[in-house]
């Protein structure tokens, strides 16, 4: 561009440099304060959320059993109970909320969310025949309920959605038959789940309806490990990939003309977002809303075009600890928490829906 | 098939020959379409009255329906088969009409009568009957069933309908999601709380025509006649509306109005067919795809169309549930998405499904 | 300079079973503003399409700078040649800045997202278009003609020695149009880049232009400076048009003068009363 200048380049408004050494970036305050405060309430949230409950627990006494003190049943109660419990909520929550925003910016919608991949309605019907035949006669029930009810649940996901993307492979991959698929794919997984409830032994299918409304009831170190590692794993890789969204949110034309390799960029940024569902929806079952309303609010919070990653990471997990804080405390019977995040999701759904039409007629 | 849409009022313009000819052809291939699903329709309705836990030869059907003597045959065939039957053929018009209307208004193929919150809204008022009111018979079922779905609807619409913009297809759909998600919440939660309830509402929930008598017809029989009749003064209407929006009204076509109507139809028939039968998916979804392949857009033909493929695929899935697990049943809700899920899937895999 | 920067060779493209263009050769010389013509629906865009790398061919193949271009890694190429699609979307909220910004995705890596090279040719690209007082507009609120100017600014910011622009001046009125031109003229003389675009307005395709091409039914029917492809005999063969070529009294390019029915019947009531 040489040559081109007639004067001397100025600081552009709203996009202060930030530079160190090879690494550079755009100074968003909004971005980070979003981020920042969200970790702030997050913290917050869950120490509340440990202290709360049938055996009450100050904060401070939380926080002495957090860094080693304490006496013996709150050691028990906090690091045994409530803690892995929590942290599987953060956990979960974080993912789901990654996996919505990294859905919705390549989608360029912001209804879409990795659901449409099969990969809950694959979860749950996995996840529905481990609790219905547990155990049972047949093989492959068998071998999925020797592994356990998340790692089957994964499994089923995962085969899920990549039954949806084999199913709609045809010389490539185009996100209209990709949809159509996962509807019809997904609707076969639901008829199996609903026959699995009529078959069910009635306490077969009260505790399947609870793993299938997304639970954190008696979650232990064994769900938090290894959620955590895949995130340990996974964030980083989508934050990597995040580099690319940014040219993938125009036409296809434009993408291209800039350099984007577009089924290498989206296949990867796709299989890192059902990834992140389906290791959510393992652990904790399909929580509602969380991967659809959160990049939403993170969006608007930041005043961004596409919704913030890492942001909506931490408000995914605030949203489901907060959730679940209510689900077990407020009605004196333990709720599942993806009662509550619905509830609290759909108002905000169509306060969204109500602010879009007033922007369109004025 | 886009060419061969050309309308009679296009006849009189210079160049129409080619596209006479067309059109010709393509009303021959519409009145074989109809001809067709009904002959498939009659067969599908004959072996619904023979097939079943115990199978009973066509001459005995044929006997115990026009000279009925009180044998065993002729009450299982009167009583049991006879209803389910009937209501199979009015559910499946009736899902494949509103699905039809539904993909029209909304301009979207992937539409299902069930984003207008219909399913989501009979079984939260379901759930309050049996656990509130101690309700549990199929009989009982029906009035809160058709209720909560109204009562949704209604929700549905005028949450859709917030701001000056009035409804338009995506401002419903997204207060359909909204909405649905929320009564499946409240559902689970009752549900969750009494164990009682959750083993009447599993049942429900499923969708069968199973176990319906002569009554639940009679019941939901008024509801549907006059959805049909909606959908039939809305067809033209509705043609318009394909053009979009401006190109309508530019034709003197009142937008609104089209669209209330459409909107009530659906209602009324998706509503009276999950009162009668509890949620039944994917009729709704694929069965217009298949119509529209065959006849074209032009709704005249659509509708019909697509809601007597609803009816032969409903009556044919719930055959062949009775046939899959005999002396058991598998609800008829089950097959079709077993059944209609990979015929959808190969339909997609073939094609981009015809335009809307 | 004798060298072409980017070259077709004896192409095929096509959508399904539809062959859209089909043996087609052209060479775009370094430091040149090539317009390609034509009807309608005769392949101009498509051809764009496939010289930008954005279809792949049927046969034959594009070279840029020699090196074929679909084998060239596709951020290499972006570093040497931008290409303004027809009707871009962009995402809702956008600013301006932000967009024009995100033209220096091929310069960037995961770690270096906002580099100084990268500021001062955004905000050169921003000033040379006159945006740069909306900076942080979203661009959703700009008006029709700013919106086009900004999506040339991102492919200014792209810095490439080559631009392909597909209909740079559609749904701008003559003013803007005009604008647009102008500064793809300054383009090629203050900075010596490479032009092609596709234009529909003849005359100002033959203004701005130093080559026509015209495209009929896939083909290039003609080549060459505007005065010699704006001929009365190529607007019948190319575009079924009966007009009448004058000299444009601005400029002193070929001016086409439609004639239409109404005064074609004119002209043979006056001819034979003459």
């Amino acid at each position: 561009m040489t040559g081109l200048l007639e004067r001397p380049p100025g600081r552009l408004a709203g996009r202060t440099p930030v530079r160190l050494g090879p690494f550079s970036g755009v100074w968003r305050p909004r971005v980070i304060a979003v981020t920042l405060t969200g970790l702030a309430l997050l913290v917050l949230v869950a120490a509340v959320n440990i202290g709360r409950g049938d055996f009450p627990i100050s904060l401070a006494e939380v926080l002495a059993v957090l860094v080693g003190g304490g006496d013996e049943a709150q050691q028990f109660i906090v690091l045994e109970l409530r803690l892995p419990r929590t942290l599987t909520g953060i956990l979960v929550g974080a993912a789901l909320g990654l996996s919505g925003a990294i859905t919705q910016a390549i989608a360029r919608n912001p209804l879409a969310s990795p659901d449409i991949l099969g990969v809950t309605a694959g979860a749950s019907a996995t996840a529905a025949a481990v609790i219905v035949l547990g155990g049972g006669n047949g093989v492959i029930t068998g071998l999925l309920s020797a592994a356990g009810l998340p790692v089957a649940a994964l499994l089923g996901g995962l085969f899920t959605a990549a039954l949806v993307y084999a199913l709609s492979f045809r010389r490539g991959i185009e996100g209209y038959r990709l949809v159509l698929v996962g509807v019809g794919v997904g609707a076969v997984a639901m008829a199996i789940t609903s026959w699995l409830l009529v078959v069910a032994e009635v306490y077969q299918a009260a505790q399947a309806t609870v793993w299938l409304t997304g639970s954190l009831n008696a979650r232990g170190w064994e769900h938090v490990v290894p959620v955590g590692f895949a995130l340990v794993v996974l964030v980083p890789v989508a934050l990597l990939l995040a580099f690319v969204l940014g040219g993938l949110q125009f036409g296809d034309d434009t993408a291209r003309g800039l350099g984007l390799n577009l089924n290498r960029s989206r296949g990867a940024l796709i299989l890192v977002a059902v990834a992140l569902a389906a290791v959510a929806t393992a652990s904790a079952g399909p929580i509602a809303f969380v991967a659809l309303v959160v990049p939403q609010i993170c969006q608007r919070l930041v005043g961004s075009s596409r919704p913030p990653l890492l942001a909506s990471a931490v408000h995914g997990a605030l949203l489901t600890v907060g959730a679940d804080l209510i689900a077990r405390t407020a009605l004196g019977t333990e709720l599942p928490v993806g009662i509550v995040t619905a509830v609290l999701g759909a108002p905000y759904l169509l306060h969204l829906l109500a602010r879009r039409n007033r922007g369109v007629t004025a | 098939m886009t060419t061969a849409t050309a309308t009679p009022a296009g006849a009189g313009l210079p160049g129409a020959p080619a596209g006479q000819r067309g059109a010709v052809a393509l009303r021959r291939r519409r009145r074989l379409v109809i001809l067709g699903l009904l002959a498939l329709l009659a067969v599908a309705a004959l072996a619904s009255l023979a097939v079943g836990a115990k199978p009973i030869p066509l001459p005995v059907v044929w006997d115990a329906i026009f000279f009925p003597t009180g044998t065993e045959d002729g009450i299982v065939v009167r009583s049991l088969r006879m209803p389910r039957t009937v209501l199979g053929i009015g559910v499946g018009i009736a899902l494949g009409v509103a699905g039809a209307l539904m993909q029209g208004h909304t301009r979207n193929p992937l539409a299902d009568p069930g984003l207008l919150g219909v399913s989501a809204g009979a079984a939260f008022l379901v759930v309050i009957g049996i656990y509130a009111l101690g309700v549990t018979s199929l009989f009982g079922y029906v009035w809160f069933a058709f209720a909560g779905a109204l009562a949704a609807s209604v929700l549905v619409f005028v949450l859709g309908s917030l701001g000056r913009g009035g409804p338009t297809p995506v401002t419903l759909a997204l207060a359909g999601v909204a909405v649905s998600a929320l009564l499946t919440a409240l559902t689970s939660a009752l549900v969750l709380a009494d164990t009682n309830t959750l083993d009447a509402f599993r049942f429900w929930a499923v969708g069968s025509v199973a176990g319906r008598d002569a009554g639940t017809v009679v019941q939901v029989a008024p509801f549907l006649g006059l959805g049909l009749l909606l959908a039939a003064v809305n067809a033209p209407g509705l043609n318009l509306l394909a053009l979009g929006e401006d190109i309508a009204r530019g034709l003197g076509q009142p937008v609104q109005l089209t669209r209330w109507v459409g909107l009530i139809a659906i209602t009324l028939l998706t509503g009276a067919a999950v009162a009668a039968c509890g949620p039944i998916g994917f009729v709704g979804l694929v069965v217009p795809h298949v119509a529209r392949s065959l006849t074209g857009p032009d709704h005249r033909w659509l509708l019909p169309a697509s809601g007597l493929a609803g009816a032969v695929l409903l009556l044919a899935a719930d055959v062949i549930g009775r046939v899959l697990v005999r002396p058991a049943e598998l609800q008829v809700g089950i097959v079709l998405a077993l059944v209609g899920a990979p015929f959808f899937i190969a339909l997609v895999r073939r094609r981009r499904p015809a335009s809307l | 300079m004798t060298t072409p920067r980017l070259e077709a060779r004896d192409l095929q493209l096509g959508y399904g079973d539809h062959v859209i263009v089909d043996g087609l050769n052209l060479d775009v010389l370094d430091g040149t503003v090539t317009a390609v013509i034509g009807p309608n629906g005769c392949g101009k865009s498509t051809l764009l399409r496939a010289l930008a790398r954005l279809m792949p061919t049927r046969r034959g193949h594009v070279l840029l700078d020699g090196r074929r271009i679909d084998r060239t890694p596709t951020r290499e190429v972006a570093k040497v040649l931008g290409v303004l699609p027809q009707n871009p979307i962009a995402p809702e909220g956008l600013t301006v800045a932000d967009l024009v910004a995100r033209g220096r995705h091929p310069h960037q890596a995961w770690y270096r997202q906002w580099s100084s090279d990268d500021e001062d040719v955004v905000a050169e690209a921003l000033s040379w278009t006159g945006m740069d007082q909306f900076a942080e507009r979203t661009v959703d609120a700009l008006s029709g003609g700013q919106r086009q100017r900004v999506w040339i600014s991102m492919a200014l910011a792209q810095g490439t020695d080559v631009l392909l622009l597909d209909e740079p001046t559609t749904f701008l009125d003559l003013a803007h149009q005009v604008e647009v031109l102008d500064l793809v003229e300054r383009l090629h003389t203050e900075a010596g880049r490479t032009v092609v675009m596709v234009l529909h307005d003849l005359n100002l395709a033959a203004r701005y232009a130093k080559r026509l091409v015209a495209m009929r039914g896939g083909k290039v029917v003609a080549d060459g400076p505007p005065d010699q492809v704006l001929t009365e005999d190529m607007l019948r063969t190319v575009f079924d048009l009966d007009a009448q070529i004058v000299l444009d009294p601005v400029a002193g390019t070929p001016l086409v003068v439609p004639i239409g029915r109404r005064h074609r019947a004119l002209e043979v009531v006056a001819a034979d009363a003459g």
